[in-house]
Protein backbone atom coordinates (compact mmCIF):
# COMPACT_ATOMS: atom_id res chain seq x y z
CA UNK A 1 0.00 0.00 0.00
CA UNK A 2 2.68 2.44 1.10
CA UNK A 3 4.96 1.72 -1.82
CA UNK A 4 2.11 2.12 -4.25
CA UNK A 5 1.13 5.50 -2.91
CA UNK A 6 4.74 6.70 -2.86
CA UNK A 7 5.15 5.48 -6.45
CA UNK A 8 2.01 7.36 -7.41
CA UNK A 9 3.26 10.39 -5.58
CA UNK A 10 6.46 10.31 -7.61
CA UNK A 11 4.53 10.00 -10.83
CA UNK A 12 2.45 13.01 -9.90
CA UNK A 13 5.63 14.94 -9.10
CA UNK A 14 6.97 14.03 -12.52
CA UNK A 15 4.05 15.38 -14.48
CA UNK A 16 3.43 18.33 -12.15
CA UNK A 17 5.75 20.78 -14.01
CA UNK A 18 4.06 19.96 -17.32
CA UNK A 19 0.64 20.39 -15.84
CA UNK A 20 1.62 23.74 -14.40
CA UNK A 21 3.09 24.81 -17.74
CA UNK A 22 -0.09 23.80 -19.53
CA UNK A 23 -2.22 25.65 -16.99
CA UNK A 24 -0.15 28.84 -17.32
CA UNK A 25 -0.31 28.69 -21.11
CA UNK A 26 -4.05 28.14 -21.08
CA UNK A 27 -4.57 31.01 -18.66
CA UNK A 28 -2.34 33.23 -20.79
CA UNK A 29 -4.12 32.29 -23.99
CA UNK A 30 -7.53 32.69 -22.34
CA UNK A 31 -6.70 36.07 -20.82
CA UNK A 32 -5.34 37.43 -24.10
CA UNK A 33 -8.42 36.29 -25.98
CA UNK A 34 -10.90 37.39 -23.35
CA UNK A 35 -9.49 40.90 -23.02
CA UNK A 36 -8.61 41.20 -26.69
CA UNK A 37 -4.94 41.97 -26.05
CA UNK A 38 -3.20 42.73 -29.30
CA UNK A 39 -0.27 40.57 -30.42
CA UNK A 40 1.89 43.65 -30.33
CA UNK A 41 1.45 44.12 -26.57
CA UNK A 42 1.45 40.49 -25.50
CA UNK A 43 1.26 37.76 -28.12
CA UNK A 44 -0.77 34.68 -27.29
CA UNK A 45 1.04 31.34 -26.88
CA UNK A 46 -0.59 30.13 -30.07
CA UNK A 47 0.78 33.14 -31.96
CA UNK A 48 4.24 32.46 -30.53
CA UNK A 49 4.04 28.82 -31.63
CA UNK A 50 2.84 29.91 -35.04
CA UNK A 51 5.79 32.22 -35.50
CA UNK A 52 8.12 29.53 -34.16
CA UNK A 53 6.94 27.30 -36.97
CA UNK A 54 6.88 30.06 -39.57
CA UNK A 55 10.43 31.22 -38.88
CA UNK A 56 11.79 27.81 -37.85
CA UNK A 57 14.73 27.99 -40.25
CA UNK A 58 15.79 31.50 -39.28
CA UNK A 59 15.37 30.80 -35.57
CA UNK A 60 17.36 27.58 -35.82
CA UNK A 61 20.26 29.45 -37.42
CA UNK A 62 20.30 32.09 -34.71
CA UNK A 63 19.81 29.49 -31.99
CA UNK A 64 22.76 27.46 -33.25
CA UNK A 65 24.93 30.57 -33.19
CA UNK A 66 23.88 31.41 -29.64
CA UNK A 67 24.32 27.82 -28.58
CA UNK A 68 27.88 27.37 -29.78
CA UNK A 69 29.10 30.77 -28.63
CA UNK A 70 27.62 30.03 -25.21
CA UNK A 71 29.27 26.62 -25.12
CA UNK A 72 32.67 28.02 -26.08
CA UNK A 73 32.38 30.75 -23.45
CA UNK A 74 31.19 28.24 -20.90
CA UNK A 75 34.04 25.88 -21.75
CA UNK A 76 36.55 28.67 -21.19
CA UNK A 77 34.74 29.52 -17.94
CA UNK A 78 35.10 25.93 -16.72
CA UNK A 79 38.81 25.85 -17.56
CA UNK A 80 39.59 29.25 -16.03
CA UNK A 81 37.19 28.80 -13.10
CA UNK A 82 38.65 25.42 -12.16
CA UNK A 83 42.24 26.64 -12.42
CA UNK A 84 41.62 29.80 -10.40
CA UNK A 85 39.53 27.82 -7.92
CA UNK A 86 42.34 25.31 -7.49
CA UNK A 87 44.83 28.08 -6.88
CA UNK A 88 42.58 29.92 -4.46
CA UNK A 89 41.53 26.77 -2.64
CA UNK A 90 45.06 25.49 -2.14
CA UNK A 91 46.63 28.70 -0.92
CA UNK A 92 45.24 30.55 2.04
CA UNK A 93 47.20 33.64 1.08
CA UNK A 94 45.92 33.69 -2.47
CA UNK A 95 42.39 33.13 -1.19
CA UNK A 96 42.62 36.08 1.18
CA UNK A 97 44.31 38.27 -1.40
CA UNK A 98 42.00 37.66 -4.33
CA UNK A 99 38.59 37.14 -2.78
CA UNK A 100 37.67 40.83 -2.30
CA UNK A 101 38.86 41.64 -5.80
CA UNK A 102 36.89 38.80 -7.31
CA UNK A 103 33.76 39.77 -5.42
CA UNK A 104 34.07 43.34 -6.65
CA UNK A 105 34.51 42.09 -10.19
CA UNK A 106 31.50 39.84 -9.87
CA UNK A 107 29.36 42.74 -8.76
CA UNK A 108 29.99 44.62 -12.02
CA UNK A 109 27.16 44.39 -14.55
CA UNK A 110 28.61 42.28 -17.33
CA UNK A 111 26.49 44.04 -19.96
CA UNK A 112 28.67 47.08 -19.31
CA UNK A 113 31.66 45.14 -20.64
CA UNK A 114 30.10 44.58 -24.04
CA UNK A 115 31.00 47.96 -25.61
CA UNK A 116 34.57 47.56 -24.33
CA UNK A 117 34.79 44.06 -25.72
CA UNK A 118 33.48 45.31 -29.06
CA UNK A 119 36.28 47.87 -29.17
CA UNK A 120 38.80 45.11 -28.46
CA UNK A 121 37.42 42.27 -30.55
CA UNK A 122 34.99 43.83 -33.01
CA UNK A 123 31.44 42.72 -33.67
CA UNK A 124 30.47 39.06 -33.74
CA UNK A 125 31.25 35.94 -31.76
CA UNK A 126 34.20 37.35 -29.81
CA UNK A 127 32.29 39.63 -27.42
CA UNK A 128 29.51 37.06 -27.00
CA UNK A 129 31.92 34.30 -26.03
CA UNK A 130 33.77 36.58 -23.64
CA UNK A 131 30.62 37.91 -22.01
CA UNK A 132 29.38 34.36 -21.47
CA UNK A 133 32.75 33.53 -19.95
CA UNK A 134 32.93 36.60 -17.71
CA UNK A 135 29.47 36.07 -16.30
CA UNK A 136 29.80 32.33 -15.65
CA UNK A 137 33.33 31.60 -14.40
CA UNK A 138 32.79 33.16 -10.99
CA UNK A 139 30.44 30.58 -9.44
CA UNK A 140 32.64 27.77 -10.74
CA UNK A 141 35.77 29.29 -9.25
CA UNK A 142 34.18 30.05 -5.88
CA UNK A 143 32.71 26.57 -5.56
CA UNK A 144 35.95 24.78 -6.37
CA UNK A 145 37.85 27.02 -3.94
CA UNK A 146 35.27 26.45 -1.20
CA UNK A 147 35.31 22.69 -1.74
CA UNK A 148 39.08 22.63 -1.36
CA UNK A 149 39.34 25.11 1.49
CA UNK A 150 36.85 23.32 3.74
CA UNK A 151 38.85 20.09 4.00
CA UNK A 152 38.66 18.62 7.52
CA UNK A 153 41.97 19.23 9.34
CA UNK A 154 41.90 15.73 10.86
CA UNK A 155 41.76 14.18 7.43
CA UNK A 156 44.65 16.30 6.30
CA UNK A 157 46.63 15.17 9.36
CA UNK A 158 45.91 11.52 8.60
CA UNK A 159 47.29 11.99 5.10
CA UNK A 160 50.27 14.10 6.10
CA UNK A 161 51.57 11.56 8.61
CA UNK A 162 51.40 8.98 5.84
CA UNK A 163 53.88 11.13 3.97
CA UNK A 164 51.31 12.45 1.47
CA UNK A 165 52.49 15.26 -0.76
CA UNK A 166 50.31 18.26 -1.50
CA UNK A 167 49.48 16.75 -4.86
CA UNK A 168 48.32 13.54 -3.19
CA UNK A 169 46.03 15.45 -0.85
CA UNK A 170 44.65 17.40 -3.81
CA UNK A 171 43.94 14.41 -6.03
CA UNK A 172 42.90 11.86 -3.42
CA UNK A 173 40.76 14.11 -1.26
CA UNK A 174 40.52 17.75 -2.30
CA UNK A 175 39.22 17.33 -5.83
CA UNK A 176 36.77 14.46 -5.23
CA UNK A 177 35.47 16.42 -2.25
CA UNK A 178 35.01 19.53 -4.41
CA UNK A 179 33.09 17.66 -7.12
CA UNK A 180 29.59 18.16 -5.68
CA UNK A 181 30.33 21.87 -5.35
CA UNK A 182 31.66 21.90 -8.90
CA UNK A 183 28.61 20.26 -10.48
CA UNK A 184 26.24 22.42 -8.47
CA UNK A 185 28.07 25.46 -9.82
CA UNK A 186 27.85 24.19 -13.40
CA UNK A 187 24.08 24.24 -13.21
CA UNK A 188 24.12 27.87 -12.10
CA UNK A 189 26.87 28.87 -14.50
CA UNK A 190 25.32 27.45 -17.67
CA UNK A 191 22.17 29.50 -17.27
CA UNK A 192 24.27 32.58 -16.59
CA UNK A 193 26.33 31.89 -19.70
CA UNK A 194 23.18 32.04 -21.86
CA UNK A 195 22.32 35.36 -20.28
CA UNK A 196 25.80 36.65 -21.10
CA UNK A 197 25.69 35.58 -24.73
CA UNK A 198 22.23 37.00 -25.31
CA UNK A 199 23.03 40.35 -23.72
CA UNK A 200 26.14 40.64 -25.85
CA UNK A 201 24.30 39.67 -29.04
CA UNK A 202 21.63 42.24 -28.35
CA UNK A 203 24.26 44.96 -28.33
CA UNK A 204 26.87 43.85 -30.74
CA UNK A 205 26.11 41.11 -33.22
CA UNK A 206 24.39 40.38 -36.50
CA UNK A 207 23.57 36.87 -35.54
CA UNK A 208 22.24 34.94 -32.58
CA UNK A 209 19.04 34.93 -30.57
CA UNK A 210 19.98 38.21 -28.92
CA UNK A 211 20.19 39.89 -32.31
CA UNK A 212 16.92 38.22 -33.32
CA UNK A 213 15.20 39.64 -30.22
CA UNK A 214 16.28 43.16 -31.01
CA UNK A 215 15.53 43.04 -34.72
CA UNK A 216 12.15 41.34 -34.21
CA UNK A 217 11.31 43.98 -31.62
CA UNK A 218 12.21 46.85 -33.89
CA UNK A 219 10.23 45.20 -36.70
CA UNK A 220 7.25 44.96 -34.34
CA UNK A 221 7.20 41.21 -34.72
CA UNK A 222 6.47 40.53 -31.08
CA UNK A 223 5.49 36.88 -31.51
CA UNK A 224 8.90 36.28 -33.10
CA UNK A 225 10.69 38.02 -30.22
CA UNK A 226 8.83 35.85 -27.77
CA UNK A 227 9.68 32.79 -29.83
CA UNK A 228 13.34 33.76 -29.42
CA UNK A 229 12.89 33.94 -25.65
CA UNK A 230 11.26 30.51 -25.66
CA UNK A 231 14.18 29.05 -27.59
CA UNK A 232 16.70 30.47 -25.12
CA UNK A 233 14.73 29.17 -22.17
CA UNK A 234 14.52 25.71 -23.72
CA UNK A 235 18.26 25.62 -24.47
CA UNK A 236 19.23 26.79 -20.99
CA UNK A 237 16.87 24.34 -19.36
CA UNK A 238 18.08 21.44 -21.46
CA UNK A 239 21.69 22.17 -20.51
CA UNK A 240 20.71 22.56 -16.88
CA UNK A 241 19.02 19.18 -16.91
CA UNK A 242 22.03 17.65 -18.66
CA UNK A 243 24.33 18.85 -15.90
CA UNK A 244 21.87 17.74 -13.25
CA UNK A 245 22.02 14.21 -14.69
CA UNK A 246 25.82 14.30 -14.93
CA UNK A 247 25.96 15.57 -11.35
CA UNK A 248 23.82 12.74 -10.10
CA UNK A 249 25.91 10.15 -11.88
CA UNK A 250 29.28 11.59 -10.84
CA UNK A 251 28.56 12.51 -7.25
CA UNK A 252 25.77 10.20 -6.21
CA UNK A 253 27.56 9.68 -2.89
CA UNK A 254 26.81 13.25 -1.90
CA UNK A 255 23.06 12.95 -2.61
CA UNK A 256 22.09 9.86 -0.68
CA UNK A 257 18.52 9.65 0.38
CA UNK B 1 56.97 -10.96 23.41
CA UNK B 2 59.91 -9.36 21.66
CA UNK B 3 60.40 -12.17 19.18
CA UNK B 4 56.80 -11.89 18.22
CA UNK B 5 57.19 -8.23 17.56
CA UNK B 6 60.24 -8.81 15.41
CA UNK B 7 58.32 -11.31 13.33
CA UNK B 8 55.63 -8.79 12.56
CA UNK B 9 57.96 -5.90 11.97
CA UNK B 10 56.96 -4.36 8.65
CA UNK B 11 59.55 -4.78 5.96
CA UNK B 12 59.28 -1.13 5.00
CA UNK B 13 60.46 0.34 8.27
CA UNK B 14 62.90 -2.48 8.89
CA UNK B 15 66.13 -0.65 8.25
CA UNK B 16 65.87 1.70 11.19
CA UNK B 17 64.25 -0.84 13.46
CA UNK B 18 66.42 -1.98 16.32
CA UNK B 19 66.52 -5.73 16.71
CA UNK B 20 65.35 -7.33 19.91
CA UNK B 21 68.67 -6.95 21.82
CA UNK B 22 68.62 -3.18 21.33
CA UNK B 23 65.27 -2.92 23.07
CA UNK B 24 66.88 -0.71 25.68
CA UNK B 25 66.74 2.16 23.23
CA UNK B 26 63.34 3.82 23.46
CA UNK B 27 61.14 3.98 20.36
CA UNK B 28 59.54 7.25 21.39
CA UNK B 29 61.74 9.63 23.32
CA UNK B 30 60.52 13.00 24.59
CA UNK B 31 63.29 14.98 26.23
CA UNK B 32 62.03 18.06 28.09
CA UNK B 33 59.63 19.08 25.36
CA UNK B 34 57.70 22.36 25.45
CA UNK B 35 55.27 23.59 22.87
CA UNK B 36 53.65 26.96 22.34
CA UNK B 37 51.37 27.27 19.33
CA UNK B 38 53.11 30.39 18.06
CA UNK B 39 56.02 32.68 18.81
CA UNK B 40 53.87 35.28 20.47
CA UNK B 41 52.49 32.78 22.96
CA UNK B 42 55.98 31.41 23.51
CA UNK B 43 57.15 34.92 24.31
CA UNK B 44 54.40 35.38 26.86
CA UNK B 45 55.27 32.03 28.36
CA UNK B 46 51.93 30.46 27.48
CA UNK B 47 52.63 26.88 26.58
CA UNK B 48 50.20 24.15 25.58
CA UNK B 49 52.44 21.48 27.03
CA UNK B 50 55.38 21.96 29.37
CA UNK B 51 58.48 19.99 30.11
CA UNK B 52 57.33 16.63 28.87
CA UNK B 53 59.82 13.83 29.22
CA UNK B 54 58.94 10.24 28.55
CA UNK B 55 60.41 7.14 26.99
CA UNK B 56 58.40 4.43 25.30
CA UNK B 57 59.87 1.01 24.57
CA UNK B 58 59.37 -0.54 21.13
CA UNK B 59 55.99 -2.21 20.91
CA UNK B 60 54.73 -0.53 24.08
CA UNK B 61 51.13 0.59 24.37
CA UNK B 62 50.84 3.86 26.22
CA UNK B 63 47.78 5.88 27.12
CA UNK B 64 47.62 9.54 27.97
CA UNK B 65 44.75 10.64 30.15
CA UNK B 66 43.78 13.97 31.58
CA UNK B 67 41.02 16.54 31.79
CA UNK B 68 39.72 17.88 28.50
CA UNK B 69 41.75 20.65 26.95
CA UNK B 70 44.89 19.56 28.79
CA UNK B 71 47.07 19.29 25.72
CA UNK B 72 46.63 15.58 25.02
CA UNK B 73 46.03 16.24 21.36
CA UNK B 74 48.99 18.61 21.35
CA UNK B 75 51.07 15.70 22.53
CA UNK B 76 49.92 13.74 19.49
CA UNK B 77 50.91 16.54 17.17
CA UNK B 78 54.37 16.54 18.72
CA UNK B 79 54.74 12.79 18.44
CA UNK B 80 53.83 12.83 14.74
CA UNK B 81 55.90 15.87 13.89
CA UNK B 82 52.82 17.79 12.76
CA UNK B 83 53.96 20.49 15.20
CA UNK B 84 57.62 21.15 15.95
CA UNK B 85 58.61 21.39 19.60
CA UNK B 86 59.29 24.93 20.80
CA UNK B 87 61.92 23.60 23.19
CA UNK B 88 63.36 20.16 23.77
CA UNK B 89 63.81 17.18 21.50
CA UNK B 90 61.40 14.57 20.22
CA UNK B 91 62.97 11.39 18.86
CA UNK B 92 61.16 8.54 17.18
CA UNK B 93 63.11 5.34 16.54
CA UNK B 94 66.31 7.16 17.42
CA UNK B 95 65.74 9.88 14.83
CA UNK B 96 65.09 13.48 15.73
CA UNK B 97 61.66 14.51 14.48
CA UNK B 98 61.88 17.53 12.18
CA UNK B 99 58.73 17.30 10.06
CA UNK B 100 55.62 15.17 9.72
CA UNK B 101 56.54 11.51 10.09
CA UNK B 102 55.78 9.18 7.25
CA UNK B 103 53.89 5.93 7.60
CA UNK B 104 52.24 6.67 10.91
CA UNK B 105 48.70 5.41 11.41
CA UNK B 106 46.23 7.83 12.94
CA UNK B 107 42.58 7.64 13.94
CA UNK B 108 40.39 10.26 15.55
CA UNK B 109 37.06 10.50 17.29
CA UNK B 110 35.49 11.30 13.91
CA UNK B 111 36.10 8.40 11.52
CA UNK B 112 36.99 10.82 8.66
CA UNK B 113 36.29 8.21 5.99
CA UNK B 114 35.99 9.47 2.44
CA UNK B 115 32.29 9.36 1.52
CA UNK B 116 32.92 8.67 -2.17
CA UNK B 117 34.92 5.53 -1.47
CA UNK B 118 33.67 2.15 -0.38
CA UNK B 119 34.89 0.70 2.90
CA UNK B 120 37.48 -1.35 1.06
CA UNK B 121 38.74 1.61 -0.97
CA UNK B 122 38.89 3.73 2.16
CA UNK B 123 41.08 1.16 3.86
CA UNK B 124 43.28 0.95 0.75
CA UNK B 125 43.97 4.72 0.80
CA UNK B 126 47.29 4.57 2.69
CA UNK B 127 48.59 1.98 0.22
CA UNK B 128 48.13 4.58 -2.52
CA UNK B 129 50.37 7.00 -0.61
CA UNK B 130 52.94 5.11 1.45
CA UNK B 131 55.99 3.49 -0.14
CA UNK B 132 56.74 0.71 -0.99
CA UNK B 133 53.06 -0.03 -1.54
CA UNK B 134 52.48 3.02 -3.67
CA UNK B 135 54.84 1.98 -6.45
CA UNK B 136 53.81 -1.68 -6.33
CA UNK B 137 50.09 -1.10 -6.04
CA UNK B 138 49.37 -1.66 -9.69
CA UNK B 139 51.31 -4.89 -9.93
CA UNK B 140 50.21 -6.38 -6.61
CA UNK B 141 46.74 -4.93 -6.33
CA UNK B 142 45.01 -8.26 -5.76
CA UNK B 143 47.37 -9.13 -2.96
CA UNK B 144 46.75 -5.79 -1.24
CA UNK B 145 43.01 -6.05 -1.66
CA UNK B 146 43.21 -9.47 -0.08
CA UNK B 147 45.14 -7.99 2.82
CA UNK B 148 42.56 -5.25 3.30
CA UNK B 149 39.75 -7.79 3.22
CA UNK B 150 41.53 -9.86 5.84
CA UNK B 151 42.01 -6.86 8.08
CA UNK B 152 38.35 -5.89 7.71
CA UNK B 153 37.45 -9.46 8.54
CA UNK B 154 39.43 -9.38 11.79
CA UNK B 155 37.56 -6.29 12.98
CA UNK B 156 34.22 -7.84 12.07
CA UNK B 157 33.53 -5.93 8.87
CA UNK B 158 33.49 -8.89 6.51
CA UNK B 159 30.64 -8.39 4.05
CA UNK B 160 30.75 -4.61 4.33
CA UNK B 161 33.68 -4.08 1.95
CA UNK B 162 31.57 -2.59 -0.82
CA UNK B 163 29.34 -0.45 1.37
CA UNK B 164 29.78 3.29 1.54
CA UNK B 165 30.55 4.96 4.87
CA UNK B 166 27.05 6.37 5.24
CA UNK B 167 25.69 2.85 5.04
CA UNK B 168 27.67 1.86 8.14
CA UNK B 169 26.93 2.53 11.80
CA UNK B 170 29.23 4.80 13.82
CA UNK B 171 30.99 1.82 15.37
CA UNK B 172 31.53 0.20 11.98
CA UNK B 173 32.92 3.43 10.56
CA UNK B 174 35.35 3.61 13.44
CA UNK B 175 36.45 0.03 12.82
CA UNK B 176 37.10 0.90 9.20
CA UNK B 177 39.00 4.00 10.30
CA UNK B 178 41.25 1.87 12.51
CA UNK B 179 41.81 -0.55 9.63
CA UNK B 180 42.84 2.39 7.48
CA UNK B 181 45.33 3.40 10.17
CA UNK B 182 46.86 -0.10 10.22
CA UNK B 183 46.72 -1.40 6.64
CA UNK B 184 50.27 -0.28 5.82
CA UNK B 185 51.59 -1.95 8.99
CA UNK B 186 52.89 1.22 10.61
CA UNK B 187 55.27 0.95 13.53
CA UNK B 188 53.29 3.56 15.38
CA UNK B 189 49.55 4.00 15.79
CA UNK B 190 48.15 7.21 17.22
CA UNK B 191 44.62 7.25 18.49
CA UNK B 192 42.97 10.48 19.60
CA UNK B 193 39.89 9.53 21.61
CA UNK B 194 38.94 7.03 18.92
CA UNK B 195 36.02 5.56 20.84
CA UNK B 196 34.76 8.79 22.37
CA UNK B 197 31.66 9.08 20.21
CA UNK B 198 30.52 5.47 20.58
CA UNK B 199 28.05 3.89 22.96
CA UNK B 200 29.42 1.93 25.92
CA UNK B 201 28.89 -1.54 24.44
CA UNK B 202 30.39 -0.74 21.08
CA UNK B 203 33.27 0.93 22.82
CA UNK B 204 34.12 -2.17 24.87
CA UNK B 205 33.83 -4.27 21.75
CA UNK B 206 36.31 -2.06 19.97
CA UNK B 207 38.69 -2.15 22.93
CA UNK B 208 38.91 -5.88 22.30
CA UNK B 209 39.37 -5.35 18.56
CA UNK B 210 42.26 -2.98 19.22
CA UNK B 211 43.70 -5.29 21.89
CA UNK B 212 43.73 -8.22 19.47
CA UNK B 213 45.25 -6.22 16.62
CA UNK B 214 47.98 -4.95 18.89
CA UNK B 215 48.60 -8.35 20.44
CA UNK B 216 49.10 -9.78 16.96
CA UNK B 217 51.32 -7.08 15.48
CA UNK B 218 52.89 -5.26 18.44
CA UNK B 219 53.14 -1.83 16.90
CA UNK B 220 53.62 1.13 19.23
CA UNK B 221 50.39 2.74 20.31
CA UNK B 222 49.80 6.17 21.77
CA UNK B 223 46.21 6.37 22.90
CA UNK B 224 44.83 9.70 24.01
CA UNK B 225 41.65 9.34 26.00
CA UNK B 226 39.69 10.65 28.94
CA UNK B 227 38.25 7.24 29.69
CA UNK B 228 40.35 5.83 32.55
CA UNK B 229 38.95 2.31 32.22
CA UNK B 230 39.87 2.31 28.58
CA UNK B 231 43.41 3.41 29.41
CA UNK B 232 43.92 0.81 32.13
CA UNK B 233 42.38 -2.00 30.10
CA UNK B 234 44.49 -1.41 27.00
CA UNK B 235 47.77 0.21 27.96
CA UNK B 236 51.08 -0.96 29.36
CA UNK B 237 51.74 2.45 30.79
CA UNK B 238 49.35 5.31 31.56
CA UNK B 239 50.46 8.92 31.80
CA UNK B 240 48.30 11.46 33.59
CA UNK B 241 48.46 14.99 32.24
CA UNK B 242 47.60 18.14 34.16
CA UNK B 243 45.30 20.86 32.97
CA UNK B 244 46.74 23.46 30.64
CA UNK B 245 49.60 23.95 30.45
CA UNK B 246 49.88 20.18 30.15
CA UNK B 247 52.51 18.50 32.26
CA UNK B 248 52.94 14.86 33.03
CA UNK B 249 51.89 14.36 36.62
CA UNK B 250 52.12 10.65 36.93
CA UNK B 251 53.42 7.61 35.13
CA UNK B 252 51.60 4.46 36.07
CA UNK B 253 52.64 1.05 34.83
CA UNK B 254 49.73 -1.26 34.37
CA UNK B 255 51.06 -4.65 35.41
CA UNK B 256 47.83 -6.53 34.83
CA UNK B 257 48.51 -9.85 33.09
CA UNK B 258 47.94 -10.20 29.36
CA UNK B 259 45.98 -11.19 27.40
CA UNK B 260 43.37 -9.13 29.19
CA UNK B 261 39.74 -10.00 29.12
CA UNK B 262 36.79 -7.65 29.59
CA UNK B 263 36.04 -9.54 32.80
CA UNK B 264 39.21 -8.02 34.15
CA UNK B 265 37.54 -4.62 34.26
CA UNK B 266 35.32 -5.86 37.09
CA UNK B 267 38.15 -7.07 39.28
CA UNK B 268 39.65 -5.41 42.31
CA UNK B 269 43.18 -4.71 40.99
CA UNK B 270 41.66 -3.08 37.90
CA UNK B 271 39.36 -0.91 39.96
CA UNK B 272 42.27 0.04 42.23
CA UNK B 273 44.33 1.22 39.29
CA UNK B 274 41.45 3.25 37.88
CA UNK B 275 40.93 4.70 41.31
CA UNK B 276 44.54 5.76 41.67
CA UNK B 277 44.38 7.55 38.31
CA UNK B 278 41.03 9.10 39.12
CA UNK B 279 42.36 10.51 42.37
CA UNK B 280 45.29 12.04 40.60
CA UNK B 281 43.01 13.72 38.09
CA UNK B 282 40.64 14.84 40.81
CA UNK B 283 43.69 16.35 42.43
CA UNK B 284 44.48 18.17 39.22
CA UNK B 285 41.02 19.67 39.11
CA UNK B 286 41.29 21.30 42.52
CA UNK B 287 44.25 23.43 41.53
Amino acid sequence: MMTLTSAQERRVQRVAPWLLLAAVLLLWQGACMAFGVSDFILPTPSAIVASLVEYAGVIAGHAWRTFWTTMVGFGVAIAVGVLLGLAMGSSRLLYAASYPLMTAFNALPKAAFVPILVVWFGLGAGPAILTAFLISFFPIMVNIATGLATLEPELEDVLRVLGAKRRDVLFKVGLPRAMPYFFASLKVAITLAFVGTTVSEMNAANEGIGYLLVSAGSAMKMPLAFAGLVVIAVMAMAMYELFAVVEKRMTGWAHRG
Amino acid sequence: MMTRQAAFMPASGGSAAPAAPAAAEPFVDFNRVWLAYNDELAHKGEFAVEDISLQVAPGEFIAIVGPSGCGKSTFMKLATGLKPATRGIVKIAGQKVTGPLKQVGMAFQAPTLLPWRTTLDNVMLPLEIVEPYRSTLRARRDEYIERARKLLHTVGLAGYEDKYPWQLSGGMQQRASICRALIHEPRMLLLDEPFGALDAFTREELWCVLRDLWQAQRFNVILVTHDLREAVFLADTVYVMSQRPGRILMRKEIDLPRPRDLELTYTEPFADLVHVLREKIGHVRQH
